[in-house]
């Protein structure tokens, strides 16, 4: 073999390997990506639930008492630090439900004015928290695996971005709600 | 919303994704959602104001069994330039993992792209050689639908990630009103079952173990059988007294099907397990038919814990024959639960199905990236 030769076989190796190696990254700055809209759909559905909650609790078409059990668990979830956040979304979670499966609880909020909406809308916004929370841990879980692989954490393909985070918290809605 | 729909499979085949998908068009369009399906058609078929063809379809064995679809250089294009076209707010694809539209509307566009998987499979050779492909595919989907727990235990365990449930639709409407089959109607003395006689899961042996005593305490009762399968199983089953009382239909055309829910009683679904949701239930419910289930926790669910349906031990063929005998002797009662039945179907209607999709498109679309764009 002539040293020509080896030296285009060497050349070629190193075009492929860099193809190779910048298809790679793009994959991941892609997943990055993706990952990052679903976090802010995430963030998007889990405000809309608590305003709706909120808006339900100060309706002033619920009793007292039910309305105070909403709007504390709304509040709490809203002012929840990073480290208490997946409680607090599981607490207001737990708190819908306690409410909202309380017998006739659905067909007498129907029947008021205004009532029919606001469910409607609570509706929409529980069964969303749970969608973007399954594609959101969905994208961290293929992402996670694309991070760990040896030649990603060799490269750092990753760059400075973060090993990304599961959000787990109890979703489970109420059952007049059930979407699954 | 913008809505465009993908499917995988010839328009002029009758099929459970292209009913799907025809079925939850026509749900978006009467929510007042813009929507274009794509499909492969020949140039010169009719098809319905909504349809683009992307060129005829070639049977193609895939994954076990022939299906009718599109691919190379012109589908392609064409999925490409509807794409380009549509300028879709999200994009709709049915059964990315199919070698057909699916994919290559994969290819082609990017931004928000929900996918809907309906098949299951256990560890396929085709998926497994093509799985960097698919998965290249999958990397771009924003959000994942899976019709049944079964599509979505294939799909997480070969490729990871997790999937939203939402099961089929019935069109409640279209099951309302038919005539009963010629010969038959509720005349008090009528069971009915409707499924796959040879397949053990949907129950047939346990409704037939009942029969047996329930027709020799009366000498009028009738047991109306469709769906695929052999008769003969059927006829073995039974002693030969009894073979003139059982009529097997054989496979039944989709209109002929809801005539038949028309012409029973009380209709019976002994499944004894694997239904994530019974859609032949549903059907009947939508009928108006009064229904006897099993109680596995999918009926339970569906029926109300026996609100909307008597239910029976299940895999019991005495407590099978015992709630019969109590439905056929009580008009009223059956009257009542088929009332009922009709009110609780309406959870599983298309426009309550479409309803979660709506939520699922809106959901990838939250973040306000723009809509779906041609991927160079």
């Amino acid at each position: 073999m002539t040293s020509t030769m080896i030296v285009l076989i060497a050349g070629l190796v190193v075009v492929l390997t860099a193809v190779y190696i910048s298809w790679r990254a793009g994959r991941l700055d892609r997943m990055h990506i993706r990952l990052e809209l679903a976090h802010e759909a995430l963030e998007a559905a889990l405000m809309r639930r608590r305003a709706v909650v909120l808006e339900l609790a100060g309706s002033r078409l619920l009793d007292p008492a039910t309305s105070l059990v909403l709007a504390a668990a709304a509040h709490e979830a809203r002012m929840a630090g990073p480290e208490e956040r997946e409680h607090a979304e599981s607490d207001l979670s737990g708190a819908l439900r306690a409410a909202v499966d309380q017998e006739r609880f659905t067909e007498k909020l129907s029947e008021s004015p205004g009532g029919q909406v606001l469910l409607e809308e609570l509706g929409a916004a529980v069964a969303k928290v749970v969608y973007s929370r399954r594609f959101y841990n969905s994208a961290v879980g293929v992402t996670r695996t694309a991070q760990r692989r040896w030649l990603a954490r060799v490269l750092r393909l990753a760059g400075h971005t973060e090993y990304p985070q599961f959000f787990e918290i109890d979703d489970n809605p109420p059952a007049t709600m059930a979407t699954e | 919303m913008k809505v465009g729909i993908v499917c995988p499979y010839s328009w002029d085949m009758p099929g459970g994704v292209k009913q799907h998908i025809d079925d939850l068009a026509q749900a978006l369009i009467a929510q007042e959602h813009d929507v274009s399906v794509i499909a492969p058609a020949a140039d010169d078929e009719e098809l319905p104001p909504y349809v683009t063809g992307a060129g005829r379809a070639i049977p193609v064995p895939y994954n076990g069994s022939v299906a009718r679809m599109s691919f190379g250089f012109i589908s392609a294009a064409r999925v490409r330039r509807w794409v380009r076209d549509g300028r879709f707010d999200v994009l709709h694809i049915h059964e990315p993992l199919v070698p057909s539209l699916g994919v290559l509307a994969c290819w082609a566009a990017k931004g928000p792209i929900v996918a809907t998987f309906h098949a299951s499979w256990t560890r396929s050779r085709a998926i497994a050689v093509a799985e960097p492909l698919l998965r290249s595919a999958l990397e771009k989907l924003s959000g994942r639908i899976a019709v049944s727990d079964a599509a979505r235990k294939s799909l997480v365990e070969q490729f990871g990630g997790d999937t939203v449930l939402i099961p089929n639709g019935v069109t409640v409407s279209r099951y309302a009103h038919a005539e009963p089959l010629d010969g038959w109607g509720p005349d008090g003395a009528t069971l009915g079952f409707l499924g796959r006689m040879d397949e053990e899961r949907k129950g047939l042996p346990i409704l037939l173990d009942a029969f047996k005593p329930l027709a020799a305490e009366r000498p009028g009762l009738k047991l109306l059988i469709a769906g695929p399968g052999d008769a003969k199983d059927v006829y073995d089953r039974v002693p030969k007294a009894l073979h003139d009382r059982v009529t097997v239909l054989g496979q039944v055309s989709e209109a002929d099907k809801i005539r038949a829910y028309h012409s029973v009683d009380v209709f019976c679904a002994p499944n004894t397990r694997g239904e994530s949701f019974g859609i032949v239930l549903a059907e009947a419910m939508a009928s108006g038919a009064t229904v006897l289930a099993s109680d596995i926790p999918a009926f339970r669910r569906v029926l109300g814990d026996g609100q909307a349906g008597a239910l029976f031990t299940n895999g019991d063929p005495a407590s099978l024959a015992r709630e019969a005998a109590a439905l056929l002797d009580a008009p009223e009662r059956r009257a009542k639960l088929a009332e009922e039945a009709l009110v609780a179907v309406g959870k599983y209607d298309w426009s309550t199905v479409a309803r979660d999709v709506v939520r699922v498109y809106e959901t990838v679309t939250a973040s306000g990236v723009g809509g779906v764009e041609e991927d160079l």
